[in-house]
């Protein structure tokens, strides 16, 4: 099936890495009036980024479980921090939707941003490096790096492309996900003074060997690490930053930050704080999950009286995010395949729709669902890609939302049938605010004479648009080849839980 | 040859694509073309795969490839099987659905969305195969998820109006009400059974395996698995086939065009909820409780609706509630053990119901989009072929011999009436009897809808006057086969007391009773064709006087009605009946409006306030606070300073000795 590859050794993490990162500092070369060469040079180098990214795929052994195209060297020795890369099927997917959404995102913000194109595109692809980079690190503190990297292109973002109030949105994100970070940071450092490490792998085994942690201990550590990811998610009650964030964010922004940064939370927890401390993981369980199923129906009764239609996505966000949680912590092969679908699926059905609602914000200037309605007979191909969205986001058999769902609701279900049923209520709260929210901005009769001349997608919004459609049909009807990437490494994950 | 049954499905499915990308560039030809012609070829295939069940007995399968697929955990292959209950459905689907296909072609002549329109229908066409064909509960689950998304889209096809919208809304959203029960009886059976496929689930070892296992439910106390699956699957059914007490969406449905609420809301979508229990039927039949409550739930939807379609004035809100109302019937049938009837009365109803709707499509497309019978009457003269067929289905539906709708019926009520009466079981035969009242019922409302619609004074309005013709065309076409087949329909399954052979029975392999099978070696075949007659006496009689009934009461003279109408009571009910026994205020105070009130509650208290307010800002303030304190502590005063250096040094000397002496500890 993979076709056979040349066989000299390429440092395919790294390039997939720091691509972007290179790649923006020769954009930071060009004049920034050359608009244009900016725009494209930066989608050319997203796109060699996803061209990386497959590579990586192409040289991924889908039967193996362990860490695979790792890279090792020792960077700052006398403080042991190693530039270690690794990707297995926890974050093989994830760095593939960062690749997959990045191109997309610059095609979309051709016409949405006219103002520091330049700033802004090396922000976009320091951001893509960020994100990629804190997915594919094996070291605490190389992770921790790439982690907090995001945070300041996506405080800029916020902060100087975003809406009226901004600056208040930036700052409220940038504290929010400072505080959570820094407590991780002591819980790294204590972690180091106590196993004498930095390298994850390494750190694994020490805490199950030679060097337990006590209750305790695990306590503190646990909830360190897990509060900043809580608040990345956002998990309830952790996530009044996001509404005010998305409905600032410039378009990009929140696409990225929906599809991709989110996801950073729920991969933490899966990655660092469950298998580190499972213990304390397994004591908390009660709480987390009662905050996860809190937050599915309490994200979706928001989102049902939210007027400001990113602020209901936003909300949406909390909901679908919960049944991730929800996942992480009752964790089987079942549950935890259908959580990092569950985040594929998000971010493309909500990358999907934020695109969608920068584009009739282009055109019209609000996101108010009182100044839409009849929209359908106006823009009859915006309608249908805009459905085709909305029927993945309420996870619709056949597309792809409802594979991560089934797969974590029958896991949950299997195992704590009173959360599973709790939270299989948001698969109809769901439906209620999303075509609650199609009705008042799509169909209804068309009031506002302003919208009688809205402009239908244009060719390159169709294309950008497109490979979403691609992927969710494409998950929705055949997600073996993704099952099978991320089947043997969960497999090893949940027995290693177990023991 | 080989047929593949991917096939059936798939036709009308590129039709769609092909008419939703490229119809609005090609003209309605070519729309017409595609639209009608792919369902046809996917008829002709249906067909072909029947006469090969029929001549060889070979199930045809397909085994696809895996959908959702861990192995060794969740093993869920797209995979299509065909037997014989999949195979009369499909034929069904297939053939009315491409009769009103055609008819469409006529009755949306000149709509703005025209290739939207056919590109929805094959869309729906396709989700109904597979929801049929599905050969795991989950791919059935992709049909009937995808068949409610049609539903929601062609409801509210004229998406300009809000009540259409809404009422597409409705419909979407109780049916995943239903669906989440489903989706949780899903899990349970794989949790259970290891496995989706229908063969497990029908498999009478790894049925018995079960029976004894139970789970503990909240509220319900300790139930059997089986129970609990069944009651889910069933709550699943009520959502999509509108039984107590989630049928509100189908009257509300009827916003969509008229050639859909044929075909969806009449003739297939909506039995899809029956064909559930048939294609589960071992799995029901071990559940004796549920199928009790399942013919209690049967009886009285078919019961109320038909109390409500007395006071409808629109025409086709009265043929909506005659929906719910046999499907009520279809459910006692299921609940009575009479699985082979259920099924029966899915296909004749079919017929019946599709050329009752198309029918009154053809008086609302004549009368330009009026449906309210008030301003009908005396069509007759005007729509004599539509008259014609239209009471061949209102004979057909009452029951009257030998038309489709009495030989189905007449089964289904002489299960109910063997289980009630011959087995001696109380539940059953109470509901045997409000099913029987119900029969007297169907045939009064239908008569009292013929009579508003066809005869009688005209009561339309002069501005249509001389403008009312006959359609023709495709919709004369469609309305003539369908006419036939509700004529001949009920051969299909003569039961032998009759000198019949209960064909369909036999093909699909459906148990005709609970005492078809264990308990029928007690009754001699003597006592069982005595009791049949008795039963269908019984239920002609009921049917005829409820035609005699509405005859004197809106036929000829209206003096019995006056006298009803008059009375106090008479008045009461007529209220009651015509607002629909209130319940959809009822949802609306008791669940909607509480829902929205309390959701914005949460918004503003616990969102906006409790978290944003006290807890974010709060911390915010709190840390600004502690800044301007510590602020005032930078008082220059050296030995100030000193004295919050001496007691740093004096904590820190305590913290390390309590670390030291825990390491020794350890």
């Amino acid at each position: 099936m993979i076709p056979e590859l040349p066989s000299f050794n390429l440092p395919v993490l790294t390039l997939v890495t720091l691509t972007p990162a290179i790649g923006a500092l020769l954009l930071s070369l060009v004049d920034r009036n050359n608009k244009a060469l900016l725009r494209q040079g930066s989608l050319m180098i997203s796109c060699l980024t996803l061209l990386f990214s497959l590579l990586m795929v192409a040289n991924f052994d889908n039967s193996v479980g362990t860490m695979q195209l790792e890279e090792s060297h020792s960077w700052i020795e006398s403080l042991g921090i190693n530039y270690h890369l690794g990707v297995d099927g926890i974050s093989i997917l994830l760095v593939l939707l960062t690749c997959f959404s990045m191109p997309l995102v610059f095609l979309s913000t051709w016409k949405a941003i006219d103002d520091r194109v330049k700033e802004f595109h090396i922000a976009l692809l320091l951001l893509q490096t960020g994100m990629i980079g804190a997915f594919v690190s094996l070291d605490l503190i190389l992770f921790y790096l790439f982690y907090e990297a995001m945070l300041i292109p996506m405080y800029l973002i916020i902060g100087i492309w975003g809406g009226r109030e901004r600056v208040y949105a930036a700052l409220k994100f940038f504290i929010y996900t400072m505080v959570g970070s820094l407590m991780m940071f002591l819980a790294i450092l204590y972690l180091y003074q106590h196993a004498g490490t930095f390298d994850l792998p390494l750190l694994l085994e020490r805490l199950r060997t030679t060097h337990l942690l006590d209750a305790n201990q695990q306590f503190w550590l646990f909830s360190a690490f897990t509060l900043s990811f809580a608040i990345k998610v956002p998990l309830f009650p952790f996530h009044t930053w996001l509404p005010d964030a998305h409905v600032q964010a410039p378009t990009a922004g929140s696409v990225v930050l929906a599809g991709v940064l989110l996801k950073m939370g729920t991969y933490g927890l899966l990655r660092f704080s469950i298998p580190l401390f499972h213990d304390a993981a397994f004591n908390l369980q009660p709480l987390m999950c009662w905050l996860a199923v809190i937050g599915i129906i309490f994200g979706a009764c928001m989102a049902l009286v939210q007027n400001d239609i990113k602020k209901l996505i936003a909300y949406s966000s909390v909901s679908h995010l919960g049944f991730v949680v929800l996942a992480c912590f009752i964790p089987n092969v079942e549950t935890i395949t259908g959580a990092i679908l569950q985040m594929v699926n998000h971010g493309l059905s909500t990358g999907m729709l934020f695109l969608m609602i920068g584009i009739i914000y282009e055109r019209r200037h609000t996101r108010e669902l009182a100044d839409y309605g009849g929209l359908a007979k106006v823009i009859p191909l915006f309608t249908i890609f805009f459905l085709i969205a909305v029927l993945s986001s309420i996870g619709l058999p056949g597309l792809n939302g409802f594979i991560g769902e089934f797969l974590i609701l029958y896991g949950v279900f299997k195992v704590f049938p009173l959360w599973g049923v709790l939270a299989s209520t948001g698969v109809v709260l769901g439906a209620l605010y999303m075509l609650n929210m199609v009705k008042k901005f799509l169909f209804g009769p068309l009031v506002h004479a302003e919208n009688r001349n809205v402009a239908d997608l244009s060719p390159r919004e169709i294309l950008y648009l497109l490979p979403f459609v691609v992927m969710m049909v494409w998950i929705g009807l055949y997600p073996a080849p993704l099952i099978n990437m991320v089947k043997p490494t969960l497999s090893l994950y949940v027995e290693m839980l177990k023991s | 040859m080989d047929i593949n049954l991917l096939w059936i499905p798939l036709l009308p499915f590129l039709g769609f694509l092909i008419n939703g990308m490229l119809g609005n560039r090609f003209g309605n030809k070519f729309v017409n073309a595609i639209a009608c012609g792919l369902p046809i070829l996917s008829f002709a295939i249906s067909y072909a795969a029947w006469s090969r069940l029929i001549s060889e007995g070979t199930e045809l399968h397909w085994n696809g490839f895996p959908w959702i697929w861990i192995e060794g955990l969740v093993e869920i292959p797209f995979a299509l099987h065909l037997d014989g209950i999949a195979a009369v459905m499909c034929m069904v689907i297939t053939g009315v659905g491409s009769l009103i296909h055609l008819y469409s072609i006529g009755y949306m002549k000149g709509d703005p969305g025209y290739h939207r329109y056919f590109a929805y229908l094959n869309l729906f066409t396709t989700f109904m195969l597979i929801l049929v064909l599905g050969d795991n509960l989950l791919l059935m689950f992709i049909g009937w998820e995808g068949v409610g998304l049609c539903s929601y889209l062609l409801i509210g096809f004229w998406y300009e109006e809000d009540a259409n919208c809404a009422a597409g809304k409705k419909a979407f959203i109780m049916n995943r009400v239903g669906d989440f029960a489903f989706l949780l009886g899903i899990f349970l059976c794989l949790a259970h059974f290891g496995s989706l496929d229908m063969s497990t689930l029908t498999d009478a070892t790894a049925i018995s395996a079960l029976s004894a296992e139970t789970l503990s439910v909240p509220l319900l106390g300790s139930v059997s698995v089986i129970s609990m699956i069944v009651l889910l699957l069933f709550i699943g059914a009520t959502g999509k086939s509108a039984q107590i007490p989630l049928y509100v969406w189908l009257p509300d449905a009827m916003a969509g065009p008229t050639p859909v609420s044929a075909l969806i809301h009449a003739a297939t979508m909506v039995t899809s909820g029956v064909y559930l229990c048939c294609r589960l039927m071992p799995l029901f039949e071990a559940a004796p409780a549920i199928l009790a409550i399942i013919a209690g739930i049967g009886a009285c939807t078919a019961l109320l609706a038909a109390l409500i379609a007395f006071g409808q004035n629109d025409i086709k809100k009265v043929l909506a509630y005659s929906t719910v109302s046999q499907l009520g019937y279809m459910f006692f049938a299921i609940g009575v053990g009479a699985f082979s009837a259920a099924f029966f009365h899915v296909v004749t109803h079919a017929f019946f119901k599709a050329l009752l709707f198309l029918g009154s499509g053809s008086v609302i497309h004549a009368m330009h989009h009026e449906q309210d019978m008030r301003k009908m009457g005396g069509l007759r003269k005007q729509l004599p072929f539509t008259h014609l067929t239209f009471l061949i289905g209102t004979l057909a539906i009452a029951g009257v011999p030998p038309l489709a709708g009495f030989f189905s019926k007449d089964e289904i009520l002489f299960a109910g009436y063997q289980q009630g009466f011959l087995m001696g079981v109380d539940s059953a035969a109470l509901f045997w009897g409000i099913s029987f009242l119900t029969a007297g019922m169907t045939a009064f409302y239908m008569i009292r809808c013929v009579a508003l619609t066809f005869w009688g004074e005209s009561r339309v309005d002069s501005s249509l006057e001389g403008k009312v013709h006959e359609p023709g065309g495709w919709i004369g076409f469609a309305l003539f086969m369908l006419a036939v087949a509700s004529i001949v329909g009920g051969f299909l399954n003569v039961p032998e007391f009759l000198g019949g052979h209960a064909t369909l029975g036999h093909f699909t392999g459906l148990h005709g009773s609970a005492a078809s099978h264990g308990a029928a070696a007690s009754f001699s075949p003597e006592d069982l064709h005595a009791a049949e007659w008795k039963s269908m006496f019984l239920s002609l009689a009921v049917a005829g006087s409820g035609l005699l009934l509405a005859y004197y009461c809106y036929g000829k003279g209206h003096a019995l009605r006056t006298r009803f109408t008059g009375s106090g009571v008479g008045r009461w009910l007529g209220r009651l009946s015509h607002r629909k026994f209130y319940v959809d205020e009822f949802y609306a105070t008791v669940f909607v409006r509480p829902f929205e009130t309390i959701s914005h509650l949460l918004f503003i208290l616990i969102d906006r306030i409790l978290i944003d307010g006290i807890l974010v800002s709060g911390s915010a303030l709190l840390t600004r606070g502690l800044g301007n304190w510590f602020r005032k502590m930078q008082t220059g005063f050296i030995p100030g300073y000193l004295l919050t250096f001496g007691c740093g040094v004096l904590l820190l000397i305590y913290m390390m000795l309590s670390l030291i002496q825990q390491g020794g500890a350890q």
